[in-house]
């Protein structure tokens, strides 16, 4: 009984930090349901990739290879370039995720971007218990894309409501993410670091590369600045 | 379906294979009972507001800024948020105006 209440206050403080991932997985998995469905893969296809894979992006850049031919070491080594900005999640996650004991296997399993964006910048309001609040963020943004998925691939194109724009939600909720870091003084001159080195890296590397060398600066940038100051 | 179903279960399970190896590598090589060094402690307290800088301009990577109308959807849109947030601090009203602005702009004055 006190588990359940737990549990519920915890969703409850959870629930409205997720609405804007749930408009833009939403958008974005019913998208990826309809692009499968016209490659040929059915929703159970796109709903496996979605429940196992959950990489988002990822998902939309292996299509090409579904639609092409099997080539699972491209496939690989594709996931791990696009992928590869999860690195830096996990390097700022190492101190609030510890001490989780089991929860960190769901919790590292399914650490999106959205995801990484929201458990890395809010704490839990008093009362609910940090596992508990970023458990719930994660299971329900997990769900948004696997559900979105599944409409997607059931629906097909009978959708007729204009939705061009609507997946600008995730492109608000890291602006205000953003806005929310840079509150603290002292995370200011990081904020500046990550937007100009990813600002050279997409005008030098162009809009499918930028991800990699971007990573590359930003910590070679942040790692120079703490040696300055420390200096 | 181009693939036969084990091809593509194949697919599935190393593109999921290769995303985990991304999102666990941190956790692997700085176990939960080692303290991390102190460079790797004081970076995961600014990385995630870099982070942050490198998704909103990841996000804005399509846009075409020498073309008309040189991204003024999206930098009205940004330029929404943060004055709605700023007004505010509510990070629902903030995402849902500037989310709306956006789409208004997009269906029927960008067109």
């Amino acid at each position: 009984m006190e588990r359940t209440e737990r549990l519920r206050s915890a969703l409850r403080a959870a629930f409205p930090v997720t609405v804007p991932v749930l408009t833009g997985y939403v958008c974005l998995g019913l998208a990826y349901g309809v692009l499968m469905a016209a490659n040929g893969y059915g929703p159970l296809w796109s709903v496996l990739m979605s429940a196992i894979g959950f990489c988002g992006s990822m998902q939309y850049a292996v299509i090409p290879i579904l639609a092409a031919g099997f080539e699972p070491l491209q496939a690989f080594l594709l996931t791990l370039m696009v992928n590869a900005r999860h690195v830096l999640y996990g390097l700022s996650m190492l101190e609030r995720y510890r001490g989780l004991g089991w929860a960190r296997f769901p919790l590292i399993y399914t650490l999106s971007d959205e995801t990484f964006s929201l458990v890395s910048t809010l704490d839990p309001p008093e009362g609910v218990e940090r596992r508990d609040f970023f458990l719930c963020i994660s299971l329900l943004d997990y769900s948004y894309w696997v559900c979105g998925t599944a409409l997607g691939g059931l629906l097909g194109s009978a959708l007729t409501f204009n939705t061009a724009g609507l997946d600008f939600a995730l492109t608000a909720l890291f602006v205000v993410l953003f806005l929310e870091q840079w509150k603290e003084r002292e995370r200011r001159a990081a904020g500046m670091t990550g937007i100009a080195c990813a600002a050279v890296s997409l005008a030098v590397f162009g809009p499918d590369n930028l991800v990699i060398p971007a990573m590359i600066m930003i910590l070679a940038a942040l790692l120079g600045g703490r040696k300055l100051t420390c200096a | 379906m181009r693939l036969t179903p084990l091809e593509t279960l194949g697919i599935i399970l190393i593109v999921a294979a290769g995303t985990q190896i991304t999102r666990w590598l941190p956790f692997w090589l700085f176990p939960e009972n080692k303290q991390p060094p102190a460079w790797v402690t004081d970076l995961g307290k600014v990385l995630p507001a870099a982070t942050m800088g490198l998704l909103v301009v990841y996000c804005l990577k399509g846009v075409a800024w020498t073309a008309p109308p040189h991204g003024a959807a999206e930098l009205l849109a940004i330029l929404a948020v943060a004055v709605l947030h700023r007004w505010k601090g509510n990070v629902l009203l903030s995402i849902a105006g500037g989310t709306a602005l956006y789409m208004l702009l997009v269906q029927w004055v960008f067109t």
